[in-house]
């Protein structure tokens, strides 16, 4: 039923030079278990879920759990082996020439995913049993949350894009579920909508680009429209820009880039260890995936798009990093943060870096995951997402403090923790490529990132407690994983310093296509690039610590950096979501209501009256002229006759068993007699 | 002997027999007017055996069969009568009227 390979090894080397590949052996033809495990999960805690001690979080940590020691297993085994590359498929049937399978790759940048989403859904998942300690739905919660990491799985393993496509709505479905968790406000419901709307129109892009990829190749298998992109198959070449571009438009949505980025701040509606997971390492990170696994037919076949990606990623770092300055919801800081991440991924992956934004998307994943169970921690600890209720924290919460300020060296890019490293490496990228400007705006930002976080830093864990009640560390339960993901988040940058180690770029660049076409690793740092992203950072964490150093009396005046013009425009989000409900949502939504309804009332609602008046019509005559006195009549009648028989009838049965024996004999004689006439 | 002598006979008993069935009032006289039907079969059976000169011997063995089924079913026929004795303290048969309407 497995089959083993979808390309023999023949074509495998032909397709990948001298280079030689291991085919991961059981490890990886039974990483389909990293798919099946938490869908198996999440239909079991659906199921017997409210039955369990902990309402099924201990199944779903022990998915999440089995991932991340799946993934490790493979990513050791590819790092000091040969390197993995695998695919297998189960078929499950033929639609036309089409074969349904459900395939699984198993490569170095699905090892690299499997890995980050085991071990940050393993972090968030520990972290959600403390954090949700008393929740109205914790059962459905782990569901949905078991549901949400299987989808991401399911997404970064497909070795179809058809398939790629399902995870990639299944994401969308569970983070709609996950947002909206806390359903009964309205906001939150909204957030959840507003979340699976945007995406939906992205995926649009998305959905179109897969079907005309399929139908130009002849095969929605990934593998299959690489080898073209290889051959350098004509008829690719002349679709692939448009198909590159729509994909792309599908990645916009899920990595939340600009236009598209109006619901990521809003799903921090969801509880935190959702954000968590969402930001670091399932959802957002799905579009990053998609143009990194097409990345050989963006380089070789669609410079455009890359191009569009180059500019969209650049203007979606500096706009989020600015929005984040003016956010008083420490989510709302840390999603907007996010946001401007995601937009040096897809920037960096623009420039033709395709090491670097990978290597940004793992060590994002780690620092930004901490940041949210951070944040989250604060949160239990005051009930409030606002920084204006925090402040003072420091002392009441050493542990979440000291992860926390971690995290924020790592996002903010100082020196040895991981986003130094892979910062530096996008903005080295950059240079390289002669992007002058998109250069600067990634210092600028880098000079952004770090006053924002200090700036959070500073209003939540320095100065005087602003908030009601007394905070106390979180339980242990919820500090540990932070812990865990401060460990990574200082030391991940340390596997892919130029020069030094190139595990990452090993792991990343172990696929079917040659290595060649994913970019090149850095020998050496570029020391310009390096200079000014730190002088940047520190500068920023200067001015931060300047304008919001906490003594208590001025904390209240954080606004001052207050600059009149540019203010209302960021405290407003750019006027975007007011663009595009009132530019977009409600002149649909008003003519197009009305239409609507005049048409129902008018045009639908008077065919309905009549065909409804018909049926009614029809059904008086069929009730009161053949049912009711053909039918009913009929069978009463027969009713009745046998009824009036039997009761004259019964007179006949007087118990007496003398008169039923003369009876009897007198049939007999009668018999008899027949029988003597009819033979003579 | 003609077989004749012997189904007149059987008749006459078997008229005898229907004869105390109808009439008898008294539930043990009913149930031995039905073994003397009984009785007017099975010479019935062996009349007619030996005028067929049956090699079988089909017709006595009948007739042994219907002696033992009679004897069973008197037995359960009087069982019954003792019991409705019992209860009632009559035989009566008119007065068994439970079964009709």
């Amino acid at each position: 039923m497995v089959t083993a390979a979808l390309l023999g090894p023949a074509v495998l080397a032909a397709i990948d030079g001298a280079v030689e590949r291991s085919d991961g052996g059981v490890l990886a033809a039974g990483a389909w278990l990293i798919v099946l495990v938490p869908f198996v999960a999440a239909l079991a805690i659906t199921l017997f879920g409210k039955r369990l001690p902990r309402h099924g979080a201990e199944l779903a940590v022990a998915a999440v759990g089995f991932v991340a020691l799946y993934g490790t297993a493979l990513l050791l085994t590819t790092l000091f082996g040969d390197g993995i590359v695998h695919e297998g498929a189960v078929k499950i049937g033929e639609f036309g020439g089409f074969e349904i399978e459900w395939a699984w790759v198993v490569d170095g940048l699905s090892i690299m995913m499997f890995f980050v989403v085991g071990v940050v859904s393993t972090a968030c998942f520990v972290y959600a049993v403390g954090y949700l300690e008393g929740d109205v739905r914790p059962t459905a919660f782990f569901a949905s949350f078991t549901l949400f990491a299987g989808a991401m799985l399911m997404l970064v393993s497909a070795a179809n894009l058809i398939q790629l496509l399902i995870g990639w709505e299944l994401v969308g479905v569970s983070s709609y579920l996950l947002i909206g968790h806390y359903w009964e406000q309205k906001e939150n419901s909204s957030a959840g909508m507003k979340a699976f709307l945007v995406n939906k129109i992205a995926d649009i892009g998305l959905m179109i680009g897969i079907i005309i990829a399929g139908i130009t190749v002849g095969s929605f298998t990934i593998s299959k429209i690489m080898e073209k992109v290889v051959e350098s198959d004509a008829a690719l070449d002349d679709v692939a820009v448009i198909i590159a571009v729509l994909l792309f438009i599908g990645a916009m949505g899920k990595s939340a880039q600009f236009p598209f980025h109006v619901w990521l701040p809003d799903a921090m509606a969801g509880p935190t260890p959702v954000s968590a997971l969402m930001h670091a390492a399932t959802m957002v990170t799905a579009g990053v995936y998609l143009v990194a696994r097409m990345f050989p037919l963006f380089e070789e076949m669609a410079h455009e798009a890359l191009d569009v990606a180059l500019v969209i990623g650049a203007i979606t770092l500096v706009i989020a990093g600015l929005l984040a300055i003016v956010q008083d919801d420490i989510k709302r800081v840390l999603a907007y943060s996010t946001l401007s991440q995601l937009g040096y991924m897809v920037a960096a992956l623009g420039a033709g870096a395709y090491t670097a934004g990978l290597f940004h998307l793992f060590t994002h994943a780690f620092f930004k995951s901490l940041l949210f169970l951070g944040a989250g921690s604060v949160i239990h600890a005051v009930h409030s997402n606002n920084m204006s209720d925090m402040g003072g924290l420091r002392k009441d919460m050493p542990r979440t403090f000291w992860t926390f300020m971690i995290g924020s060296a790592a996002l903010a890019g100082l020196p040895i923790f991981s986003g130094f490293f892979s910062k530096d490496e996008i903005l080295a990228a950059f240079r390289e490529g002669d992007h002058t400007i998109v250069f600067l705006l990634g210092v600028a930002t880098a000079f952004i990132t770090a006053l924002y976080m200090t700036r959070a830093i500073s209003l939540t864990f320095f100065g005087r407690y602003k908030g009601d009640g007394h905070p106390h560390e979180s339980p242990s339960i919820m500090v540990y994983p932070m812990i865990g993901l401060a460990g990574a988040a200082a030391t991940a940058g340390f596997i892919n310093i130029p020069g030094l180690t190139d595990w990452f770029y090993k792991l990343v660049t172990t696929r079917l296509v040659p290595a060649e076409l994913l970019g090149e690793h850095a020998t050496s740092f570029d020391w310009t690039a390096l200079g000014l992203g730190v002088l940047a950072g520190v500068a920023g964490i200067a001015l931060g610590y300047r304008l919001y150093y906490p003594d208590a009396a001025t904390q209240q005046e954080r606004d001052r950096l207050y600059i009149p013009g540019l203010w209302p425009v960021l405290e407003n989000k750019y006027y975007i979501d007011d663009l595009y409900m009132n530019g977009i949502v409600n002149p649909i939504k008003g003519p197009v209501a009305r239409f609507i309804n005049w048409t129902n009332s008018y045009i639908i609602d008077f065919v309905v009256n009549v065909v409804g008046f018909a049926t009614r019509s029809l059904g008086w005559v069929v009730y009161s002229g053949i049912d009711q006195r053909g039918i009913d009549l009929a069978i009463n009648e027969a009713g009745a006759a046998t009824g009036f028989a039997g009761s004259k009838l019964r007179y006949i049965q007087t118990g007496k068993v003398q008169q039923y024996a003369a009876a009897l004999f007198g049939g007999a004689i009668v018999l008899v007699i027949g029988f003597w006439i009819s033979v003579t | 002997m003609t077989i004749a002598q012997f189904l007149v006979l059987s008749a006459a008993l078997f008229s005898i027999g229907i004869y105390g069935v109808l009439v008898r009032r008294n539930a043990v006289l009913v149930l031995l007017s039905v073994e003397l039907m009984l009785a007017a079969v099975n010479i019935n059976f062996v009349a007619f055996g030996r005028y067929f000169a049956d090699a079988t011997a089909g017709g006595q063995m009948f007739a042994l069969f219907i002696i033992t089924v009679a004897a069973a079913e008197v037995g359960i026929g009087l069982a019954i009568v003792l019991l409705i004795f019992r209860n009632r303290a009559s035989a009566n048969i008119d007065e068994l009227d439970v079964l009709k309407w």
